[in-house]
């Protein structure tokens, strides 16, 4: 399958997509011009298997956004191809924040996914090394959840 | 005094271990780790078999503070992410709240925000070769290259009264227009400047000690490169050909003209030195932004003090001296952004240390730790 | 020979004028001061203005400071930058490393107080008074190179003033206090004024 003519990357991904894994293809949706591919938890690996062999071969990052009940893990994927990036997302429960690790697929995700762990204490099954990455080994909590509470912070004044 | 390598045969401990490596630990205070990285190298005579970089020296949880300041008030603490070349993060930052508040930007405020980002990135590759230089001992390399970073700097000095940190691209456009007489300035300079660089490469590439040193060491092929998330001056020395002003053009590079050096071998040489040809490349490019900026404004006008994007989040990138830089943002509708996450290309790179150094002496590991260009204020956020 | 042919205009600037048999300690503190070696000590931004006040524009070296990244080699350690909880024990340690006499340049704000990343962050150290004792400080985010000679000059100045003989305690050895001071908590936090550069320099360690 190629590129018609006047088509945009992201138009061109969801055919491609929608043709090639008809059952990705309803959770597809484009959100300030980008992809968006929201899958459950179970699917993600399994989503991020076909996305690589559907030509997203480089890893941008993977973050996690703290949304109370449960973390949202997101993964940016790039492809020169469609020339647009896509984020494969997935929601993880907070009492049992652990995923697959996409390390298998995209080596430069080891220090991401070493970074997430570190900073919202997300584990990834897998991972070759899973430790701190950013704070000393002996640090209590994971400061970018909402919840984190640390006596030594100072609120800053609210002045708007 | 080098040791003979050859007739060292690895000891092993009856629990597998191997007992006659030496473990060194380089850093986190070390001046050819260009900042504060601490690297436990382990070496079985002089040869790295083992190099294991720790980060997190400088991790200051910008992050964290995004969360407790409205989007304005974002800006200055991009400044510190890559104190190289602020001016990027300053605009990933902008244009990610752009995109998420949907505010158009005034064609002069693009124009000079490619101005800015192409001046920073000789300034920012300047420091970089010219460290390069400094790591294999040839420090005049270094001070050439400082000169023309020091006339760059003067440029920004003027245009927004700070050296480093300037704080300068806003959401919605720049902060303060050009001031009299700085095109024709900047045009001195980017006219000056190609030849000082030429003679920089015939200087310092063009040695033979630096071929010497930097060929054919901590070589990274093209599969690697792209497998390994390496972005940048990084990957474009192992001749990936990838760049976000080409690939994913933004803001008004389509208008304009120009190439991208890509290198052949992907070794320390080829990295540092796409670095020098994208400086004169980027010189190329302010001129013709010179000759096509067009008065009017520089703000968007009727812009709310506070914005407060819809719900949602969005994801912007630019092509930075060191890759890829990305910023993902998400909100919830209030005035401070929920959530900031920094792609930073540097933190990627240096994830290639660990792959690249086994096999080659300590003094290639600060080599090569050079080639790729780490600052850590963007690795460590 | 250069010496020699400047020595009336040395011997001038010299304490006690022409004579040159001053006190002793007069001298050794008049000359001490003439050839601070500085140990960069860069973590962040104002790194980049420490490299470009050593380099050919702004050329540190004529103040008779030249950058040696060695804390045995070294009389004064310039803190350029923000200093995290987890870089804190090995700037201590440098610190512990360098010989006696030694001094403390705090360059830029994250060095005085932690400037910009004062409030919110859950990682940087508030300043480096806090845990060894600090005889410059210099504002700025960054500072401009010449605010840096600015500040080596003051320390001179401190250090030519300041004698050997009147007592002036080297025996500064801090404890490591805790991360904890008595400012942390508290939203109305003033910044306190740094010593005043003659006065003796009393209990650094002390809570401030």
């Amino acid at each position: 399958m190629t590129r018609v003519e006047g088509e945009s990357g992201l138009e061109y991904l969801r055919r491609k997509l929608c043709s090639v894994y008809p059952d990705l293809c309803p959770l597809f949706s484009i959100e300030y011009a980008d992809g968006v591919l929201l899958v459950p938890r179970e699917a993600l690996h399994g989503a991020a298997v076909n996305l690589k062999a559907l030509g997203f071969e480089r890893f941008g990052f993977v973050t996690a956004v703290d949304r109370g009940e449960y973390f949202e893990l997101v993964c940016r994927l790039q492809s020169a191809e469609f020339g647009a990036g896509l984020f494969l997302k997935a929601e993880i429960p907070r009492d049992d924040a652990v995923s697959d690790s996409f390390t298998d697929l995209w080596p430069a995700a080891d220090w991401h996914e070493r970074e997430v762990y570190d900073l919202f204490g997300i584990e990834f099954t897998g991972h070759p090394d899973m430790r701190r990455i950013l704070l000393p080994d002996d640090w209590v909590g994971h400061p970018l959840r909402k919840d984190y509470h640390d006596d030594s912070v100072i609120p800053r004044p609210d002045y708007i | 005094m080098a040791v003979e390598v050859e007739s060292t045969r690895p000891v092993i401990a009856e629990d597998g271990r191997r007992v006659d490596e030496l473990v060194v630990n380089i850093g986190p205070s070390h001046p050819s780790t260009h900042g504060v990285c601490r690297i436990i190298t382990h070496l079985d005579g002089e040869v790295i078999v083992k190099a294991e970089p720790v980060i997190g020296y400088l991790h200051r949880g910008i992050e964290k503070m995004a969360e407790n300041r409205t989007y304005l008030q974002v800006v200055p603490l991009t400044d510190r992410l890559d104190y190289v070349g602020s001016m990027y993060a300053n605009w990933a930052y902008c244009r990610a709240v752009e995109r998420l508040a949907e505010i158009r930007v005034p064609e002069r405020a693009e124009y000079i925000r490619v101005i800015v980002c192409e001046l920073q990135r000789i300034a920012s590759h300047m420091m970089g070769v010219g460290s390069s230089g400094a790591d294999t001992g040839a420090a005049t390399a270094f001070i050439w290259a400082f000169e023309v970073r020091e006339r760059i700097v003067d440029l920004f000095d003027e245009l927004c009264g700070s050296r480093l940190t300037y704080n300068y691209v806003r959401p919605g456009g720049v902060s303060m227009d050009l001031p009299d007489g700085w095109i024709e300035k900047c045009r001195e300079v980017v006219k000056w400047a190609p030849e000082r660089l030429l003679e920089l490469d015939a200087l310092f590439f063009g040695n033979f000690i630096a071929g010497e040193r930097m060929k054919g060491i901590g070589v990274l092929s093209e599969a690697d490169a792209i497998a390994w998330g390496a972005s940048g001056p990084t990957a474009r020395g192992s001749g990936v050909l990838f760049d976000i002003r080409k690939n994913d053009p933004y803001s008004v590079y389509p208008r304009l003209d120009f190439r991208i050096p890509v290198g052949e071998n992907g070794d320390c040489f080829d990295r540092s030195r796409v670095k020098l040809l994208e400086a004169i490349e980027s010189c190329h490019i302010i001129e013709q932004a010179l000759d096509q900026i067009e008065p009017g404004p520089v703000m968007t006008a009727g812009l709310p003090r506070l914005l407060r994007p819809r719900a949602g989040d969005a994801y912007d990138h630019i092509e930075s001296a060191r890759g890829s830089l990305g910023v993902y943002l998400v909100s919830d509708g209030s005035p401070r952004p929920y959530r900031m996450k920094v792609r930073s290309p540097a933190f990627c790179n240096l994830q290639l240390l660990g792959k690249l150094a086994p096999g080659h002496t300590v003094s290639d590991l600060v080599v090569i730790l050079g080639s790729l260009d780490p600052v850590f204020g963007e690795v460590d956020r | 020979m250069a010496l020699v042919d400047s020595l009336t205009s040395a011997l001038e600037s010299m304490p006690g004028g022409g004579i040159i048999l001053t006190s002793m300690d007069a001298l050794a503190d008049w000359s001490r001061g003439q050839s601070l070696w500085a140990m960069p000590m860069g973590t962040a931004c104002c790194a980049m203005e420490l490299i470009a006040a050593s380099f050919s524009k702004f050329d540190f070296d004529r103040l008779g400071t030249f950058p040696r990244p060695d804390p045995r080699h070294v009389d004064v350690m310039i803190v350029a930058g923000t200093i995290t909880k987890k870089m804190q024990p090995a700037v201590r340690r440098l610190y512990d490393q360098m010989a006696e006499p030694k001094y403390v340049i705090a360059m830029g704000n994250c060095a005085v107080s932690g400037g910009i990343f004062y409030y919110d962050t859950y990682s940087v150290v508030r300043g480096v008074d806090q845990f060894m004792p600090v005889d410059v400080y210099i504002a700025g985010c960054p500072p401009r190179p010449e605010s840096l000679e600015d500040g080596v000059l003051q320390l001179r100045a401190q250090i030519r003033t300041r004698s050997m003989a009147e007592g002036r305690s080297y025996d500064r050895d801090l404890a490591l206090p805790g991360l904890e001071t008595d400012r942390a908590g508290t939203t109305d936090a003033v910044r306190p004024v740094g010593d005043t550069p003659l006065a003796p320099r009393s209990g650094a360690g002390e809570k401030l």
